[in-house]
């Protein structure tokens, strides 16, 4: 079992339980290979997917990991908007209570939202990211990913490239890497990489060749097309041409370097799509391993043990 | 826990007399009859008058606040002129002066009319500040001088910083006709952004947009330098960066007509505090790091910083129970700020009480022009009693505001205020 009732970031989260995850999650991931792609690990339990902000993939691999446990799902979406003209956030945090539900996987646009549900209700709460502070499952997923490939965590070099300020998916990588030994770099804008990072102990370098030289794998973030109008970047080409992971500046490095991308991808703009469907890129295997971390998260918060046993 | 009123004759008996006009403390009754100080030390009051044991507490001057939002009119759901009147006596105030950021706002003779008209029937002093702009649009200047008129006493678009530079200049120069303080919420608009606290670690941890110090010291840079330029008083409310203390700290030297302004909050708090993500600790200019914090505690202890207000900022459940971003700014302060300013620069930072003292009676007084000397024979009652070493926390029980938004409850506070008497009113926290 884990130290935590909830999965709500991965800042000071224990290096012992992130393991604990990522080996139950290998084993599911066994079950995700079988014809039978189901076991009932999580029967009788019902899980609300609270989506207060528009998200594709982490709701389908949250419904996906939560069915082939057993579990019961119910999905609610509100757009932001709607809800500043409805009902307030506490209202429907005790609805969902009132409702008798066993977990909330909760998506929200504020930081802080997954933490601010725990005040009021007792489920058991998910954060499927807040806002721009945290992502955890998304982190763990990424780490399962480099477990697979490398074997380890311990002493790996990452470098984390894009906009960092706006990321949850950098904060908790950043967490989750730091704390199981890895050691980070990350790389973007001046003006997208908040400055106070250097207390997290983590390098900044705005040189992204001198980061692929250093690192054993990339985690390439999304630069939001929103970003560009808002004069954060100046334009697409300038982007691409700075901090692009083009397969011209990957053939000026001799190495094999993994190159990750939590998706949706803008080809052609951080990535080209061309390295995204190499063979060094492992974004797909991410999306398995996401099914699996969440399966392993569900099943070890929602009263599992960490051995799954005989199903 | 209560307000009633006075008896006839009142002796305020065997307390620790301390007057920060006077600069003297020294044990004495004190008797007050129909609202007003009767005598101090000798006299002969009458058998019949009513006898307030005050035996080894501090009877003092009633304080005064320079910056409380009592929401009226418009917003009588969170706070009413009367309800703040109590949560202020609550505090030990007596006096107090009420922003304009209302619902219309305060920005002509008219609405400061009718604060003055309303503030007569409440128990203590109510002063509106009058707007700056015109439906604090930041474009168009009031009719100060009328306004000053029906008994505004000074100028504020407080809650909205005057962003335009010639705006401010414009405010400044004709305030000097007047010749009363102008208050502009420092905080540069565009550097502010969308920020929710302070821009640092903890906002980098927290994922929450940043707001940098630099929005408050450049926006205060830029209004010491006006101010110079303009001859006009300057009040510079809730300081709350080291950034802008070092700004008026250097200016106050050549310009005597610059004073400021610090709250309990933000000489309590550091921005570790927003961990939690309460929202009650959501205030503008946002709580900062605990260097900006020492370096506050600093400026209140060398004169940089001239007095305590509170900024009280009542709102209703519904704008705090909500996510960070949808959260109002501001908090209620009135009934905490004595227990809280007391422990942090008298118990934790070592100042003289009557210093503190000072900054919660005369230091205010002086920046608006209101009398000094209180404890003089006729003039009316502003006393406020405290048990200064009582230690206590702060629980919901305390709060006479409308509204309850306060990140205190909870924490241990250090110095009690027992009563406080306004004119013919009396407030008892027992």
């Amino acid at each position: 079992m884990l130290e935590q009732k909830h999965l709500l970031g991965l800042e000071g989260y224990p290096a012992q339980d992130i393991q604990t995850i990522i080996d139950t999650a290998f084993n599911f991931r066994e079950v995700l290979e079988r014809p039978i792609k189901k076991v009932p690990s999580l029967q009788g339990v019902t899980i609300v997917n609270l989506f207060f902000e528009n998200s594709t993939r982490t709701r389908i691999s949250f419904e996906l990991a939560q069915k082939r446990l057993s579990a019961d799902t119910v999905n609610f979406s509100a757009s932001s908007s709607s809800l500043k003209k409805g009902e307030s956030f506490k209202d429907t945090a005790q609805n969902i209570e009132a409702m008798k539900i066993d977990a909330v996987v909760i998506r929200h646009p504020t930081p802080g939202a997954s933490k601010h549900l725990t005040e009021f209700i007792d489920a058991i709460i998910i954060n499927a990211g807040d806002g721009t502070h945290e992502h955890p499952t998304q982190a763990i997923l990424d780490m399962m990913s480099l477990y697979e490939k490398f074997g380890r965590l311990n002493g790996l070099k990452i470098g984390i490239i894009g906009d960092i300020l706006h990321s949850r998916v950098a904060l908790s990588n950043i967490y989750g890497l730091i704390s199981m030994g890895a050691e980070v770099t990350v790389c973007g804008p001046p003006n997208l990489i908040p400055s106070f990072l250097k207390d997290l102990n983590v390098n900044h370098n705005y040189n992204l060749d001198e980061v692929i030289d250093w690192a054993d794998a990339l985690n390439v973030l999304r630069i939001q097309r929103e970003r560009m109008g808002l004069g954060l970047v100046p334009s697409n080409r300038e982007y691409r041409t700075t901090f692009g992971i083009t397969q011209e500046r990957l053939k000026k490095h001799p190495k094999e370097i993994v190159i990750m991308h939590p998706g949706p991808i803008n080809r052609g703009v951080e990535i080209d799509g061309s390295v995204a469907d190499s063979e060094q890129a492992i974004i797909l295997d991410q999306v398995l391993n996401g099914v699996a971390s969440r399966m392993a998260i569900l099943y070890l918060l929602c009263g599992g043990k960490a051995n799954i046993g005989e199903n | 826990m209560s307000l009633k009123n006075l008896s006839k004759h009142t002796v305020l008996k065997a307390g620790i007399i301390l007057d920060p006009y006077n600069k003297h403390t020294h044990k004495a009754d004190l008797w007050i009859k129909d609202g007003f100080i009767e005598g101090i030390g000798q006299f002969n009051a009458p058998k019949s008058a009513e006898v307030i044991d005050c035996k080894g507490k501090i009877v003092t001057h009633g304080f005064c606040d320079l910056h409380v939002h009592f929401r009226e009119p418009g917003r009588d759901d969170k706070e009413t002129l009367s309800t703040g009147s109590i949560a202020a006596m609550a505090g030990g105030f007596t006096r107090v002066c009420v922003m304009p950021n209302t619902n219309p706002p305060l920005d002509s003779p008219e609405s400061i009319n009718f604060i003055r008209e309303k503030a007569q029937k409440c128990p203590i002093h109510i002063h509106p500040i009058g707007a700056v702009t015109k439906a604090q649009n930041g474009k168009d200047i009031t009719e100060m001088a009328l306004m000053f008129k029906e008994g505004a006493v000074a100028f504020s678009d407080d809650g909205l910083p005057i962003q335009d530079g010639a705006m401010m200049r414009i405010a400044l120069e004709y305030s000097t006709l007047i010749d009363v303080p102008v208050i502009n919420h420092a905080e540069d608009e565009c550097l502010r952004s969308e920020g929710l606290m302070h821009e640092g670690i903890i906002s980098t941890h927290l994922g929450l947009p940043g707001n940098p110090d630099l929005a408050e010291s450049a926006m205060v840079y830029r209004d010491l330098e006006l101010a110079e330029f303009t001859g006009a008083k300057l009040h510079v409310p809730h300081v709350s960066s080291a950034k802008a203390v070092k700004h008026i700290r250097q200016m106050k030297r050549k310009n005597k007509n610059i004073t400021s302004e610090v709250t309990p909050h933000h000489l309590f708090f550091n921005d570790e505090a927003l961990r939690s993500y309460d929202t009650n600790l959501k205030v503008a200019p946002p709580i900062r790091t605990e260097s900006d914090r020492k370096a506050l505690i600093k400026a209140v202890k060398d004169g940089t910083i001239d007095c305590i207000a509170t900024d009280h900022a009542p709102h209703t459940l519904e704008d705090k129970e909500t996510t960070f971003d949808c959260a109002s700014f501001g908090m209620i302060g009135l009934e905490s700020a004595f227990g809280v300013v007391n422990k942090v620069l008298v118990k934790e930072s070592g100042m003289e009480l009557i210093d503190l003292i000072s900054l919660l009676t005369i230091n205010p007084r002086k920046i608006m022009g209101f009398d000094l000397d209180l404890f003089r024979k006729g003039a009316m009652a502003e006393i406020t009693v405290i048990d200064i070493d009582h230690e206590w926390i702060f629980d919901k029980n305390h709060i006479h505001s409308k509204s309850v938004n306060s990140p205190f409850i909870g924490k241990s506070l250090k110095g009690n205020i027992e009563l406080t008497i306004s004119g013919n009113f009396c407030h008892c926290n027992k």
